[in-house]
């Protein structure tokens, strides 16, 4: 049902599918964790609900760009924990999607709007 | 706290909730430890409620792309789907609309079920609705005896001259009583309506007038109250206007005058001229009215045994003043609606079973590889909305398209506007029942696919299912059957037509032009003045190059088809059973020849019959043969309107009432010798051209005439008398049309039935017809296996068709006018019909069949 798309063909991606894509390119993640990590790293700005969360896991899953893996759970975790990596095509599309807001970034710094330096 | 979020969750889609609900009630564990329960809480419902409306849409979205893709893959069907849907459903909508309108909307009066007709019948009289039939003295019993009646009022016809600004005109409007215009219930737009509570004379110069009216004359100006407006040459004031959605008693009613019964108007119980009108006591039951009425005429009868011989009251309520004949019709397409509903919900079903039975094999593998019955059925039903949608805006087209074609049917003796839309009920009633047969076979394939035993269709391939083949079977014989009613229906109303057709109505239309110049009183009131008014045009007209002859008539034939006059010999007692009464007509000379009318005996009317001269008549041949069947008519004398009048002349018959009703005999008096005391509808008034160049060029030489002979005298009514009498049938050839139509859409529906079915019994037996072709089977024995089975379908449903029809036609026998509704005929023809349908239906599954290459047959599938 899902036909491979090209990278180009999904941006610009939603904000919480890009933050989403960041949190797993680093590790392997759960749901809440992923809610944690965006939220930490966004000074707190950013906070994921978790009905946004599942529906984009749901949709990113779909597109292919995570999938859910299989991890063996240390004593404590709960079994009803998923986890979630990033695909090779998830990488491709945030590299992508990165690209094209840096290209934005730099348009509007040659137009004076935004400072320069970050 | 977590069955509160474990509720909220069931607003998501089954899928994703399965997929999610165990990690999402984790993660709101998490989230309660880490924020506090009144936070999460908050958080919650904020966060499920968009979320799960937003998973909802974007299944949907996934859904419909999926269709979209799935049913570009199967093209055909979604074709004949949408085309079924668009047809069954919009012919439905539009039929249904009309009788709507018809039959059961109510009229635009306030509490219109209490508004009723009176007048006077006599007992077991089989006719309907009211034509002038009420005394002033019965109306005034009434009014007086009866407790059923909030208000009572009367009204009788009464055409006016308008003279004002350019060319005079010829209004149609009613002379009522003072309370009859409040008693409806409607306002006036602007001014007032009549003083009901005083005698009524303060109002006798005053008039009331239509919104049609006041825009075409008076341009819509509100000044027009008060201003004085000159009707027949006399002025009257015009105290209202009425609002446009106001008709009464019919549409073409633009004036009310106040209608003043004086003393002597009393006098004559026998002159009913009247109708009546009343609106009911709240709480008062049209039943009770009814019975208290017939207790009034019983006491009537024994009061007045002299004038009133088997009194009784025809009465009903307004909506119902409508010919049984156009109620038949209507119902009739009510019914034919019905079959095609029938025909479209068992086509649609068809079709969806046979896709499913394709797609059997798919949507296991899907429910194989893990999808959710409840996603499969998702699936399923948005396929089947989409289509369903798809087919209803088509519907909603082929709806519009069809209402103002079926609107020739809505009777104009109805106070309703004669332009029905479609109703959005209506069409939405048939829209859901189309979408919901849609639905139903459609989800079946997904619901078996769903549960356990679903898997057994991965087993087996397609090869399933003896019941559905049996259901498929019986809905293509419904089909069939539907086909057969409609065929028979519409068979026997073509006939019915045929056979009107053939009748003569005794005289010839061609290249007759028609038109009125009614002389207004009391400016014509003396006869010398009108005889003069008459042989002036007549003499101008007969003089114009191509007008070959020209007559005047109080009627015409079949426009005017009351005109009734009671004629004794002499020596006769007034029997006053119907058995004396003739059809009477004033007419000029040369009538019979403008019309054809062939002189069988003596003399035409002429120009010499004058006042001065004996009093004359010609007769028709049925009146001869009623009076005096052995003798020579010519010089016999009888008395009509209390003159004694000796026959000169003996004409052909003709059908005064119409093409379909029994007339009277006919009597006819020279224009020159009116009886004094003669009322509006017997003095002549219609003008009849004979002429070989075209009408159109004549008229504006005639109209010239007429105006040189009086300024002030519209014409009105301008038509070719050929148009006049085919529109009597136009709402027989509509009907007609209508019925052949769906009869077609029927016949050609199950036909494709036949063959769909057929196809699909082919392509699930190749193996099987594999096997018999390789075992040494003739090809021809396959393909006459193949013909018996559609040949059976066939019979299956011609045998119930033709006894649903017979019942059918039985009910509408009123409108078969002689055909019997078993007619051997038709029948066997339709049933040919069918039969020549479905065997045109399996030719070509047949064909295929014969030509299946056993090797292949075998080898595929595996």
């Amino acid at each position: 049902m899902t036909t491979d798309p090209t990278p180009e063909e999904l941006l610009p991606l939603p904000a919480a599918t890009l933050h989403i894509l960041l949190a797993l390119a680093e590790n392997e993640r759960h749901g809440y964790a992923i809610i944690q990590d965006v939220e930490a790293r966004t000074d707190g700005e950013l906070r994921l609900s978790a009905g946004t969360l599942y529906r984009s896991i749901a949709r990113m899953a779909e597109q292919g760009l995570i999938i859910e893996i299989e991890k063996r759970r240390t004593r404590a975790e709960d079994e009803r924990r998923r986890y979630y990596r990033i695909t090779p095509l998830g990488v491709a599309v945030a590299r992508a999607e990165v690209r094209r807001l840096s290209q934005l970034v730099r348009h509007a710094r040659a137009r004076g709007l935004a400072p320069r330096t970050v | 706290m977590n069955r509160f979020y474990r509720a909220l969750l069931r607003l998501h889609p089954t899928s994703f909730r399965e997929d999610y609900q165990a990690e999402l009630l984790r993660t709101h564990e998490d989230q309660v430890r880490d924020h506090g329960r009144f936070g999460a809480i908050v958080a919650t419902v904020a966060d499920v409620v968009p979320n799960a409306i937003a998973a909802h849409w974007e299944v949907l979205g996934q859904d419909i792309r999926y269709a979209m893709r799935s049913l570009s893959g199967s093209r055909g069907f979604a074709v004949a789907t949408i085309l079924v849907t668009a047809l069954g459903v919009g012919a439905n909508a539009a039929t249904f609309s009309i009788a709507d309108f018809v039959l059961v909307r109510p009229l635009p009066f306030p509490q219109p079920d209490a508004v009723v007709r009176l007048c006077e019948a006599s007992k077991g009289d089989r006719g309907w609705g009211c034509m002038n039939q009420l005394s002033p003295a019965s109306y005034r019993d009434v009014r007086e005896q009866s407790r059923s009646f909030a208000a009572l009022g009367a009204f009788t016809g009464r055409s006016v001259n308008l003279v004002g600004a350019g060319d005079p005109i010829r209004v149609n409007g009613a002379l009522v009583t003072s309370n009859l215009l409040p008693l409806l219930g409607v306002p006036p737009l602007y001014g007032r309506l009549f003083d009901s509570t005083g005698t009524g004379d303060s109002d006798a110069q005053t008039v009331v007038i239509g919104f049609g009216l006041w825009q075409s004359q008076f341009a819509g100006d509100p000044g027009v109250v008060g201003r004085k407006v000159s009707f027949d040459g006399t002025p009257y004031v015009v105290i209202g206007v009425m609002p446009p959605h106001f008709i009464f008693p019919t549409a073409d009613n633009q004036v009310w005058m106040p209608l003043v019964l004086r003393p002597d108007d009393y006098t004559d119980r026998g002159n009913s001229y009247l109708d009546g009108v009343g609106r009911l006591k709240a709480g008062v039951t049209f039943e009770q009215a009814r019975l208290e009425l017939a207790a009034l005429a019983d006491r009537m009868n024994r009061e007045h045994p002299d004038a009133y011989k088997d009194l009784a009251f025809s009465f009903f309520r307004q909506r119902d003043q409508m010919s049984p004949r156009y109620r038949l019709i209507l119902l009739t397409l009510c019914g034919a609606s019905l079959c095609m509903l029938l025909l479209t919900c068992a086509n649609l079903a068809n079709l969806s079973l046979a896709r499913a039975a394709g797609r059997e094999r798919e949507l296991a593998v899907r429910a194989a590889l893990g999808a959710g019955r409840e996603r499969l059925v998702r699936q399923m039903l948005t396929e089947s909305v989409l289509l369903a949608l798809i087919g209803g805006i088509a519907g909603a087209v082929v709806a519009a398209a069809a209402v103002p074609l079926l609107s020739q049917l809505v009777p104009s003796t109805l106070p309703i506007a004669t332009k029905p839309t479609v109703d959005v009920r209506v069409f939405v009633f048939a829209a859901t029942f189309a979408t919901l047969t849609g639905l139903g076979f459609g989800l079946l394939p997904a619901l078996r696919a769903g549960s356990k035993t679903g898997f057994v269709a991965l087993r087996e391939g397609t090869r399933s299912g003896a019941r559905r083949q049996r259901l498929r079977t019986a809905l293509v014989a419904i089909e069939v059957a539907v086909s057969v009613v409609l065929l028979i229906s519409s068979g026997l109303l073509i006939r019915a037509v045929w056979r009107v057709r053939e009748i003569s109505p005794g005289f010839t239309t061609d290249h007759v032009l028609t038109l009125r110049t009614t002389l207004p009183s009391p400016r014509y009131d003396d006869s010398v003045r009108r005889a003069d008014f008459y042989d002036r045009v007549l003499t101008g007209v007969r003089a114009l190059p191509g007008v070959q002859n020209a007559a005047y008539t109080s009627g015409l034939p079949t426009v005017l088809t009351g005109g009734i006059a009671r004629v004794l010999l002499p020596g006769e007692v007034d029997r006053r059973d119907g058995s004396q009464n003739v059809s009477l007509r004033i007419v000029s000379s040369q009538f019979y020849k403008t019309l054809g009318i062939p002189l069988r005996r003596g003399r035409d009317i002429s120009e010499r019959d004058t006042p001065d001269r004996p009093l004359v008549a010609v007769v028709s041949e049925s009146f001869v043969h009623q009076r005096w069947p052995n003798d020579d008519p010519i010089g016999k004398t009888f008395d009509v309107r209390d003159q004694r009048r000796s026959v000169v002349g003996v004409v052909g018959d003709i059908k005064v009432r119409g093409l379909e009703r029994e007339s009277e005999p006919q009597l006819y008096l020279p224009i020159h010798q009116i009886p004094p005391q003669t009322g509006d509808l017997y003095l002549p008034k219609d003008l009849l051209v004979h002429s070989s160049t075209p009408p159109v060029a004549q008229l504006a030489a005639i109209r010239d005439i007429v105006r040189r002979v009086d300024p002030e005298q519209p014409l009105s009514d301008v038509r070719m008398f050929s148009d006049v009498l085919a529109y009597q049938t136009v709402d027989r050839r509509t009907q007609v049309n209508v019925l052949g139509a769906l009869a077609l859409l029927a016949l050609i529906l199950s036909g494709v039935g036949i063959h769909g079915l057929l196809s699909f019994t082919v392509a699930q037996r190749d193996r099987e017809i594999g096997v018999r072709l390789a075992l040494g089977a003739e090809r021809a024995a396959v393909a006459r296996m193949i013909v018996s089975e559609g040949v059976r379908m066939a019979v299956i449903g011609v045998v119930p068709g033709v006894l649903i029809a017979y019942l059918a036609a039985r009910a509408m026998s009123a409108l078969l006018f002689g055909v019997s509704a078993g007619d051997p005929v038709t029948i066997g023809t339709a049933a040919l019909v069918c039969f020549a349908t479905a065997a045109l239906g399996c030719v070509r599954p047949a064909f295929r069949a014969a030509r299946i290459d056993p090797i292949s047959a075998l080898r595929s599938d595996y």
